[in-house]
């Protein structure tokens, strides 16, 4: 299979992560939304790493992997404790830092 | 043992002692300040005596407190030097400076501040001493500025009075300008010889061969400290202070307005004889302000009320016949004067406190007279000084003023050939003069009958004794004149030594002065309406003179009111305008520019997010366009 397909694969997941986080109310389905497009971007990291038959870009999704698994713990955590407070996991209601 | 050098300093240390013991001690215990302040004031007069007697003819006491600073080439000590000239001084300053101090004890008696009075008093007398005894410029312009700060703060001394307050700051002021003249001649002089220790300018100047080269920078120096002298001697046209500051206590007017402070720019110029020597364009500068003033203030004091306003008028006048002297070339003669004006100038201002204080802060002559009866004491040392002013052998007075007068007489300044005859003649109509409105004063205030509400009484012996010891001075210093011109030759050149007449040619040469005197008797006394009467037909003149020649308010149009709507413009156009409008421009920027930046944070998360990508594409977009 030719590499176009996977990087089209790819763009198209971003662009519908990427719309997600931008027009989505709720928080945990923006938080999906940025995973998605951290997969997205796994899926071309290794789709360039199969072609030129290297593994270093392999390595990197591991540390991709590594990292979104440490974003969603603490971007939960986050969530929990906005919603403690303001019983609510809506964005638009957590504008209170706004002067 | 103490040195003998080192007792000069403890001539300047004891009064600035008695300054810091007079106000910490005197704070709580009220009484005590102005014993501790005389004690100071006549242990520091002591030393000077025994200076005096151990200071061999010619010789000088050298002692350098400490090495004050130095920079690159340029060191200044603090140098205190005591020669002839300053021995004069030094006595002048702590003998009347003692009784003055004495005098005010009884006199401050019921002040509640006497403790601040007789600090700065104290620290006054120090000023004065640094003055005299500095060695170079700069020690001596130390004094000069601490002298001007204690009468500011001593003419301003009952300060709830606002008007009291601004005769203060009007002295303070006047004499600013002065002293920029003064500075400037100091840097002028460093700039030309490179040092400004008075021996080794003389030096430097005697060593000069070709004096045509040097006229200008004479000339120049020799006219900026004039400026300073006449900032502090209260010469035209920076006298106007002088009167004013009659505001403060009488015994300060005696001390600082008469026999003192106001003869440090006589002093100067004797000091600075080398560089006026060589500058005889400076010297007629000198002679023209001097007998102007002199001439204009004595004339001014006749149309006066206030027995205090009477005697500055008198002190400012008199300061004009020691210029006269020194601008001739005569220093001992304008030293001579010093003294003796000292004594009788000091004496008549005592006497005006000791009516003042008698007929309960009365100082309207008008509302005195026949006071000969219930002041006694006061009326002899009055009537002694006052003859002694006039210039009556064998007074004091008339010696000293003779001198300057023949002295004036024979100069021979090439700018002025042809009108030192008119000079002569009006320095001689203000010795005429002078005896004219002193005697005035004396018949207004304390003969007649008396035209006031209070109840006289004679003053209490601490207020007497230092009258008649000033008045006893007055009386016989004139007979010193030989001695003196002897003692300061060396220390500043004397062409002529004093002129001894008998007392019968004295007395035939004093008539002048002496028909001053009956004129002003008889007018004050048996035919009282007369004044009133020539006041009336001769108003312009009259009112002129009652007005100070409006000299005020010729300054107040000339200088002030300029310079106040100078100030206005400059604080409404450029501070208000300029520099607070940069100010709260910048702050507008800065404001306005937040308000609009401010829309963009809605605290929407999704907004942050469009606008992140917005900026993630235009960069990408970006980077592969490049």
């Amino acid at each position: 299979m030719p590499i176009s397909n996977y990087l089209a694969l790819a763009a198209v997941l971003f662009g519908i992560g990427a719309l997600g986080v931008m027009t989505r109310r709720n928080t945990i389905v923006v938080f999906m939304c940025i995973e998605l497009m951290l997969n997205a971007v796994n899926l071309t990291l290794v789709a360039f790493s199969k072609m030129h038959g290297e593994l270093s870009g392999q390595v990197g999704v591991f540390f991709v992997m590594v990292v979104a698994a440490a974003e969603a713990a603490v971007g939960l955590a986050i969530i929990i404790s906005v919603f403690r407070s303001i019983l609510s996991v809506e964005t638009p209601d957590s504008s209170e830092l706004r002067l | 043992m103490i040195s003998v050098e080192s007792s000069l300093a403890y001539i300047i240390l004891l009064p600035l002692l008695g300054s810091a013991a007079a106000f910490v001690i005197g704070r709580n215990n009220k009484n005590w300040a102005g014993w501790i302040a005389t004690l100071a004031a006549a242990s520091s007069f002591g030393i000077v005596l025994n200076l005096f007697s151990r200071l061999s003819k010619g010789g000088t006491f050298e002692f350098n407190l400490f090495n004050w600073f130095s920079a690159g080439s340029f060191s200044v000590d603090f140098m205190l030097r005591f020669d002839a000239l300053t021995a004069v001084m030094c006595l002048v300053i702590t003998g009347v400076g003692s009784l003055i101090h004495l005098y005010s004890i009884a006199y401050m008696a019921e002040d509640e501040g006497k403790h601040r009075f007789f600090s700065y008093l104290n620290l006054f007398l120090f000023s004065m001493l640094v003055l005299v005894l500095g060695g170079n410029l700069l020690v001596l312009f130390i004094g000069w500025e601490g002298v001007g700060l204690c009468s500011y703060l001593l003419i301003g001394f009952w300060f709830k009075n606002l008007a009291y307050a601004a005769a203060g700051r009007k002295a303070f002021v006047v004499n600013r300008i002065g002293d920029a003249g003064f500075l400037l001649a100091i840097f002028l002089v460093f700039q030309q010889f490179g040092t400004i220790d008075f021996v080794e300018l003389a030096k430097l100047i005697g060593a000069i061969s070709d004096f045509q080269s040097y006229i200008p920078v004479f000339t120049l120096i020799g006219i900026c400290l004039f400026i300073g002298a006449a900032g502090k001697s209260a010469q035209i046209p920076l006298y106007v202070w002088l009167p004013d500051a009659m505001a403060g206590p009488t015994p300060v007017s005696a001390l600082i307005h008469a026999a003192t402070m106001v003869t440090a720019g006589v002093y100067m110029m004797a000091r600075a004889n080398f560089i006026f020597e060589h500058a005889p364009y400076a010297m007629a500068v000198v002679i023209i302000i001097s007998v102007l003033t002199a001439f204009v203030a004595g004339t001014t004091a006749i149309a006066q009320n206030d027995i205090k306003k009477v005697l500055a008028y008198s002190t400012v006048s008199q300061l004009g016949f020691m210029f006269m002297a020194a601008g001739s070339g005569a220093y001992w003669v304008a030293i001579f004067h010093v003294v003796t004006h000292a004594f009788f100038k000091a004496c008549l201002f005592l006497g005006a406190g000791s009516v003042i204080h008698g007929c309960h802060h009365e100082q309207d002559m008008r509302h005195m007279g026949g006071l000969s009866k219930l002041m006694p004491i006061t009326f002899v040392t009055y009537l002694l000084s006052t003859l002694a002013i006039a210039g009556i052998a064998p007074f004091s007075g008339y010696w000293s003023k003779h001198a300057i007068l023949a002295a004036l007489g024979e100069n021979a300044n090439p700018f002025l050939t042809g009108s030192i005859e008119i000079a002569v003649t009006l320095a001689s109509i203000t010795a005429v003069v002078t005896a004219f409105y002193m005697t005035r004063s004396l018949a207004m205030t304390f003969l007649g009958e008396y035209r006031g509400h209070a109840h006289p009484h004679e003053s209490p012996v601490l207020m007497t004794a230092p009258l008649v010891i000033l008045a006893a001075l007055a009386c016989v210093a004139g007979y010193y004149g030989g001695d003196l011109s002897h003692y300061l030759e060396g220390v500043v050149p004397v062409h002529h030594h004093f002129h001894k007449e008998s007392i019968g040619a004295a007395l035939a040469h004093s008539w002048t002065a002496i028909l001053g005197v009956v004129v002003a008797l008889v007018l004050y006394t048996k035919l009282s309406e007369i004044p009133g009467r020539i006041y009336k037909a001769l108003s312009p003149i009259g009112k002129l003179l009652s007005n100070k020649y409006y000299l005020d308010e010729i300054f107040g149009a000339l200088i002030v009111r300029p310079l106040e709507s100078l100030a206005r413009m400059l604080w409404i156009k450029v501070d208000q305008g300029i520099v607070d409008g940069t100010v709260n421009g910048t702050a507008a920027v800065v404001d306005v520019s937040g308000e609009v930046v401010r829309s963009f944070q809605t605290g929407q998360i999704r907004t942050y997010m469009v606008m992140m990508f917005i900026g993630m594409v235009v960069l990408m977009s970006l980077y592969l366009a490049l």
